[in-house]
């Protein structure tokens, strides 16, 4: 006779409201927290600053000034999802950007322009998609790759800044809808329409619960019939799209442009990602969060400015919170294989 | 040998055609056929069990079935129709399900997206959520399985993933259910859940595949099985009337004499002076003050309910965690072993449970495996030759028998017994004087289980002190000249091998406390 003994583990959730709802949403609370990190931050500075701090123009210059990173952590948190990486958004954001100055300077019509660099985008995303998914590159090789194709291209269309006079380009910056005190130009419309695109995309259709399906094991998702190999292309060309938008986006904000922009921009979108509450290694996040994550930065950067301080200080409080999220998501991991052994 | 064949009895099915039949079927690796002109049939509502030791061909058979494998040749028929699977998805499509040993779910979701991921309901291409859920909360209503629907699918146990994994299964048409072994780590109470869900099924007129190494699970749930050795069909037999000596002697073609006999040869009283001595061992949570005793050449059975301290005990004795009071002293020098190095300058050596997590590294071959345990001892400076270790390597593989007894083989591709043999191997390469085995039988086939447990008897007999944990109490009880019995992280008892029998055991560890309350 074989006795297997073993402590029985009762087949339901414990119950009570509050055990309920842990289960359901226990891999909200990163994000939770990150609210709750950018309500402080709030507070602080509002006490810190006699209440100069919550207004209209300052909130609105905060969704005004980070459109651009928004765009882009829209994609980058798609690709994170999947336990993937995207160092290219930086670089592909200078190339389009710089591009679409060109393609308009040379006096090709904003209707062909736009188009021709968010497609240029999405390829170079299709690129390093198809080197993750066909060839198996690591994802940050394949993306550190197309960091470095991306940037070259951006110097082989201009070694200078190019202005901008086109003014469909211009009124998506100067355009301000208001009231009161607060303002939105169309370049934060867009970013927020993103926002929500991707929130729906990853909630409610097959393909964003795939990339969620991917994250969390791959290979469980190919047994279970997911189309696995579609998906993680597609994240990618997601992610070069967001910075081809993020190129529209940051030349329409500063009138220009410049092959040099968004050098180490990958990582402060990378970095608000993370503090979003998306886990690096995949299968857990919120475009929401993401959202938080940006305002974050957004507002640690503001707040600095509001005091005149140095910049550096900007890089030294994100790397501190970066390190202390990446020290809550090692302690949820670890919880959860401990309750898993 | 003419395999016996029956006709089916058990009432109401289609007497004459089996819902699933195959004919002749070979599947074949290189030269190698993994599965030689098997015969193999299975009828609606009915539970078929398929055994066989590894490398018998019950992974390559389930991969025919479920379409994971092409058949190189023979028919397979589903209800009176040849079919041709070319992937798993066809096979799912025409009704076969299966759910994987390793829970091929998705923990980062939750339970009801789990069970429709793949097909859910949506509207204008958006998923509609509350639909996705009433489907996933009335399958599992239909299994009457308590499972929140919402919650996330990593935060409940493994028995609940595994029941998660049925539901997903029977969530479409199915009509054959395979179920490769299930209950592998599954406790009496859950495997008592999962079994009334399989008869539910069964009810219901789906042929059930179950295959499992607990024996004793086979007899209780199959109304068929089919035994395979070597690729081959051995024949299909009815439990009842298959005596379990009978049906072990079919899987292994070879004598079994020894299965039966008690291992150990040397008792209590022949074995050497005390070496290690452990008092009052606390870690917390897992042990609170603990002692015991070991002496040269005995076999220290360890029994125990999972989380009754087995593992945390066997961990804290080789130094692997840091204790939190209480001393491990080797009698013989007086030196106290506080940390792993000190454990292993002891010749205390562990392994672990986990033994693909923890013990074989999959990726590097039998030869880098065993060397890896010495390249320790000696220091990372000072490099041992590959002649040497190659030698050492073979002399290993040849010694436990390890197949294929080839040493530039990757262990990551051996059967879990053969990974056993290995780790045990390198264990072995230092010259150990303590042996600390957790659960160094899980996992593994009959007659492998059989071959470690005459090692580490003969191991023993040649003078090492082995402290012997696993879950299945007679084993223990087998192995061990005395059996410690853990209870809530305390030894509450220790048996001497005559007078330690699962009954005295299971009184033992299921006696409440009566200082609680």
């Amino acid at each position: 006779m074989t006795t297997i003994i073993d402590i029985p583990d009762v087949a339901t959730t414990g119950p009570g409201a509050v055990s309920r709802f842990t289960a359901r949403h226990a891999a909200m609370m990163p994000t939770f927290a990150a609210i709750a990190i950018l309500l402080l931050l709030f507070a602080g500075a509002e006490a810190f600053l006699r209440g100069d701090f919550i207004t209209g123009s300052n909130i609105s210059a905060l969704l005004l000034d980070n459109a651009y990173l928004l765009v882009m952590a829209v994609g980058m948190t798609f690709v994170i999802v999947t336990g993937g990486i995207d160092l290219a958004v930086g670089s592909v954001m200078a190339f389009t950007g710089i591009w679409l100055a060109k393609l308009l300077a040379d006096g090709t019509s904003v209707a062909v322009a736009i188009p021709v660099m968010l497609i240029g985008g999405a390829l170079i995303g299709l690129l390093v998609g198809v080197l993750v998914q066909y060839f198996n590159v690591q994802p940050f090789i394949a993306s550190l790759a197309a960091l470095f194709l991306a940037r070259g291209l951006a110097f082989v269309v201009s070694l200078s800044s190019i202005k901008v006079e086109e003014p469909a380009i211009l009124w998506m910056q100067s355009t301000r809808f208001k009231l009161g005190d607060w303002y939105i130009t169309p370049t934060g419309i867009l970013a927020l329409a993103v926002v929500g695109i991707g929130a729906f995309v990853m909630h409610s259709t097959r393909f964003g619960r795939t990339v969620y399906a991917v994250g969390g094991n791959e290979q469980s998702a190919r047994l279970m019939g997911l189309n696995v190999a579609r998906t993680k292309v597609l994240v990618y060309v997601i992610s070069g799209f967001c910075a081809g938008l993020a190129g529209l986006v940051l030349t329409a904000y500063s009138g220009a442009g410049y092959p040099r922009n968004g050098i180490g921009t990958e990582l402060d979108v990378i970095a608000a990602v993370v503090i979003g509450g998306t886990l690096l290694t995949g299968g857990r996040g919120y475009v929401l969060g993401s959202m938080v994550g940006v305002f974050v930065y957004g507002t640690i950067n503001t707040i600095i400015n509001f005091k005149g301080a140095d910049q550096s200080w900007t890089r030294i409080i994100v790397g501190v919170l970066l390190l202390l999220f990446i020290v809550v998501q090692r302690v949820i991991v670890a919880r959860a294989e401990r309750r898993h052994n | 040998m003419v395999a016996p064949r029956l006709t089916p009895d058990n009432g109401g099915v289609d007497e004459a055609r089996p819902l699933l039949g195959l004919t002749g079927a070979t599947v074949r690796f290189g030269l190698d056929a993994a599965l030689d002109g098997v015969d193999f049939r299975m009828f609606g509502g009915e539970v078929h069990s398929l055994m066989g030791e590894n490398g018998a061909g019950k992974s390559t058979l389930i991969k025919a079935i479920t379409g994971a494998l092409p058949l190189d040749e023979g028919t397979l028929v589903l209800d009176g129709e040849e079919r041709h699977f070319r992937s798993p998805h066809d096979a799912h499509a025409a009704g076969i399900g299966v759910v994987y040993q390793e829970i091929d779910l998705l923990p980062n979701l939750s339970v009801a997206e789990n069970i429709v991921l793949g097909r859910e309901p949506r509207r204008w291409g958006v998923i509609d959520q509350r639909r996705l859920r009433e489907r996933a909360a009335s399958v599992l209503e239909e299994l009457a399985l308590d499972i929140d629907p919402r919650s996330a699918l990593g935060l409940h146990s493994v028995a609940v993933q595994q029941l998660v994994a049925i539901a997903r299964a029977i969530s479409t048409d199915v009509r054959v259910l395979v179920l490769d072994e299930p209950t592998s780590s599954l406790d009496a109470d859950e495997v008592a859940e999962l079994f009334r869900v399989v008869r539910d099924l069964q009810q219901r007129g789906v042929a059930i595949l179950f295959v499992s190494h607990f024996i004793e699970q086979v007899y209780e749930i199959s109304d068929r099985l089919t035994v395979l050795r070597d690729g081959k069909l051995v024949g299909e037999y009815k439990p009842h009337q298959l005596l379990r000596i009978d049906l072990a002697h079919k899987m292994l073609g070879h004598d079994l004499s020894e299965f039966r006999e008690r291992t150990r040869t040397t008792q209590l009283n022949e074995t050497g002076p005390l070496y290690l001595s452990a008092r009052g061992l606390s870690v917390a949570p897992g042990i609170v003050g603990a002692d015991l005793d070991l002496a040269q050449g005995e076999v220290l059975g360890v029994a125990g309910l999972l989380g009754s301290g087995r593992t945390e005990l066997a961990r804290a004795l080789s130094g692997v965690d840091r204790l939190d009071s209480g001393t491990v002293e080797v009698v013989a020098d007086g030196q106290t072993v506080n940390r792993l190095r000190d454990a292993l300058k002891a010749g205390v050596v562990y392994s672990s449970e986990n033994r693909r997590t923890e013990g074989i590294v999959g990726e590097l071959t039998i030869l880098e495996n065993i060397g890896l345990a010495l390249q320790a001892q000696q220091g990372v400076f000072r490099r041992i030759g590959p002649e040497r270790e190659r030698e050492l390597a073979e002399s290993w593989v040849e010694a436990l028998d390890i197949r294929p007894p080839d040493v530039d083989r990757l262990a990551g591709t051996l059967s879990g017994g053969n990974q056993q043999k290995v780790l045990l191997a390198r264990l072995l390469a230092v010259a150990p004087k303590v042996l600390v085995l957790d659960e160094p039988t899980r996992g593994i086939d009959v007659g492998a289980k059989v071959e470690i447990q005459n090692l580490v008897a003969e191991l023993a007999d040649n003078g090492i002190a082995v402290v012997f944990i696993s879950a299945e109490l007679e084993e223990v009880i087998r192995m061990g000249d005395r059996v410690v019995v853990l209870r809530d992280g305390r030894v509450i008892d220790t048996l001497e091998a005559g007078l330690a029998t699962v009954d005295s055991v299971l009184a033992l560890v299921a006696q409440p406390d009566e200082d609680v309350e």
